[in-house]
């Protein structure tokens, strides 16, 4: 997930030109802005307030996602780092009963998690950190992402741990569900509540804002620009593209069509695989100047040289990024994590610390170390995915072709994603029933509109607010239930030890079953 | 000692004409002989879904099997004992081959008999079910044209 700021001044060039080739559209898309526009700068300004630090404003809100972060990394003895081989086992499936063959692997879960953070964020939003923070945010960017991996793994496990199992068989999970059943169970019944209403209100307005508005308005804004740019026939018709791009939703969310959902969900991951492969042949056609870029990231990371904030500068860089892109802490990963077929919630807590590190760590940082090893980060007035784009470019010319599509699928995927998030924080609230489920996609899908209408500027403000607004009360309860995590912890890895679970042999399990 | 025949069903016509076989083979044989029918619902841990699908996975799961259990399983089952025949019926989900394989050592059979399906793209691309089945069989498999 995630935003380009630094697109800004071009949004507004684009913004002029529409307003001059397309009077009677703009008016329609500045009159969407200006309603919507003073209804959220006051949530925005209250979410971002910042402090200054060494000269930077430093956002409080990204401060509580890596003191929580590290604390977790403590508190879990390294987690991370201790299980990652675990992780991988778990998601391999060698420790799955074939009894549960047909139900929700750890793989799914796992991938479908991936699905709804893998994505803008990845291209774009680290473009914005290397041009702004220079090399050496990457470095502080992978550190906030291996921290991340224990917010995950705490939050995944609480996912499970408290889930709810419907009357129709079908699974909710997610923050509700763990603010209020886990403080409930220690008589905190009433304060477990408020919290989960406040995470459900800011879950429902980060689908809005960052899983959908974001993701509709970045979508416009890079098919003008390989329409033509400002030459595009789509420059001034943000509305009609944000229908188009509605109905297609609509027909997903609403109308079941399976198929669209199906194929999106096999690009997506095509297209991130392509993407890290690319990044690596750029690597390797420019290998002997890694050396090089790995101490421009060092060096940038801990001496930088013409960045305002110097060190903390950059750091905030880095780790505004990482906390954007992998949403660890955020809560909206217990949700999709919560589905999996497992009697250990621990089990897939600790196959979630991976999502941080395949989307920070690898894809992140494969996007970084293409913008430093071509030297793209130093070429004036480029920014966002236009400075990604022109970084791959330098290798191959067709790539933003490639990249426009990707950015199209993956903004479509985290939409897909998100509109169940914010569905599920809905169901919380107003009860799950048909009604209220499509009360609230409706609302979701005139959301598609308006955010495509509106200029940039404030639909990511808004975007990033509700969703960090998740991570208050998210945060708040995972460092109350922590200890319960530990426990899950400490019990499952008692079991692993005794050999009570053990890898299952196929064979030898069918034989007895 | 028993022998066990295990006999693959997808829905289609072709697992007809693979239970006409297996009750030829059953005669053959002689009283002692179990018809296994395995219905495949075709599955992989490694797909890509939508968080609804997760969500609602389990109960589509119940259902499937439910579905196969009425609609292939149980009216096959009541004419194959009707019949004087031996027989019982399974669910599973997963690949196909790897399945019927698992299940032929589990339960010791004989022969895996599967009806002969049509070539489509799919199968011509990644190979049929039938072509998997006989790498990994570690039983006789039997097609049945």
């Amino acid at each position: 997930m995630s935003r380009f700021r630094s697109l800004a001044p071009w949004a507004a060039a684009m913004a002029a030109l529409m307003a001059a080739s397309s009077a009677r559209a703009e008016g329609m898309d500045q009159a969407i802005s200006d309603i919507v526009g003073p209804i959220v700068n006051p949530i925005v300004s209250t979410i971002f307030y910042s402090v200054p630090v060494a000269g930077t404003q430093f956002p409080l809100i990204v401060g509580w996602l890596i003191i929580a972060a590290v604390i977790f990394t403590l508190y879990f003895g390294f987690v991370q780092f201790r299980l990652f081989g675990h992780a991988i086992r778990l998601v391999k499936g060698d420790y799955t009963d074939p009894k549960d063959e047909g139900e929700v692997s750890h793989f799914q879960a796992l991938a479908t998690a991936l699905s709804g953070t893998v994505g803008l964020g990845n291209i774009a939003g680290v473009a914005v950190a290397v041009s702004l923070g220079g090399p050496g945010a990457t470095f502080w960017m992978i550190l906030a992402g291996l921290l991340g991996m224990a917010s995950k793994f705490c939050e995944c496990t609480l996912g499970v741990k408290y889930r709810n199992v419907n009357a129709d068989g079908s699974i909710s999970g997610g923050p509700m569900y763990y603010l209020s059943k886990g403080f409930a169970e220690n008589g905190k019944a009433g304060l477990g509540k408020i919290l989960a209403i406040f995470f459900a209100i800011c879950a429902i307005g980060g689908s809005i804002g960052g899983g959908n508005m974001f993701q509709a308005n970045q979508s416009y804004q890079q098919a003008v620009n390989v329409t033509g740019g400002d030459a595009s026939f789509l420059v001034g018709y943000g509305w009609l593209f944000g229908l188009v791009m509605a109905a297609i939703v609509g027909m997903v969310i609403i109308g079941g069509i399976k198929s669209i959902a199906r194929v999106t969900e096999k690009l997506v991951p095509m297209m991130a695989v392509i993407y890290v492969i690319a990044a690596l042949i750029i690597l390797g056609f420019n290998f002997s100047a890694i050396p090089a870029a790995f101490g421009a990231i060092i060096e940038g990371a801990f001496a930088p040289v013409a960045v305002g904030g110097g060190i903390v500068g950059v750091l905030i860089q880095g780790f505004k990024r990482a906390a954007f892109s992998n949403e660890a802490g955020i809560g909206s990963a217990a949700i999709a994590h919560s589905a999996v077929k497992t009697s250990q919630p621990a089990t897939e807590g600790i196959v979630a610390l991976l999502e941080p590190f395949i989307d920070t760590v690898v894809i992140c940082t494969m996007t970084a170390l293409v913008i430093v090893i071509t030297g793209a980060y130093q070429v004036e007035g480029l920014g966002g995915v236009q400075l990604t784009s022109y970084a791959f470019e330098t290798a191959f010319p067709w790539f933003p072709y490639v990249l426009a599509l990707a950015v199209l699928m993956f903004a479509f995927s985290t939409m897909l994603s998100w509109s169940y998030y914010g569905l599920k924080a809905w169901t919380y609230l107003f009860g799950e029933s048909k009604g209220s489920e499509i009360v609230y996609k409706l609302i979701f899908l005139a959301f598609v509109v308006i955010g495509s209408s509106m200029s940039l500027g404030p639909v990511i403000d808004f975007s990033d607010a509700m969703i960090f607004a998740m991570s208050i009360a998210n945060i708040i309860g995972l460092y109350y239930l922590m200890p319960v995590v530990k426990r899950e912890l400490a019990q499952y890895m008692a079991k692993l030890k005794s050999g009570e679970i053990a890898p299952v042999d196929k064979e030898a399990k069918r034989q007895n079953a | 000692m028993t022998t066990s025949l295990i006999v693959g069903l997808d829905g289609t016509p072709g697992g007809d004409s693979a239970i006409a076989y297996a009750k030829r083979v059953a005669s053959l044989v002689g009283a002692e002989t179990r018809i296994i029918l395995c219905y495949v619902v075709e599955w992989s841990p490694y797909s890509f879904n939508t968080p609804e699908e997760n969500a609602q996975r389990a109960s589509r799961r119940e259902n499937e099997i439910k579905l196969a259990r009425e609609r292939v399983l149980a009216p096959a089952i009541s004419e194959l004992e009707k019949e004087g025949y031996q027989v019982e019926g399974r669910v599973r989900h997963g690949d196909a081959a790897e399945i019927l394989s698992l299940l032929a050592r589990e339960v010791n059979a004989e022969q895996i008999i599967v009806g002969r399906k049509g070539e489509s793209v799919r199968s011509r691309i990644f190979g049929s079910v039938t072509a998997h089945l006989i790498q990994e069989a570690s039983v006789p498999v039997t097609i049945v044209p």
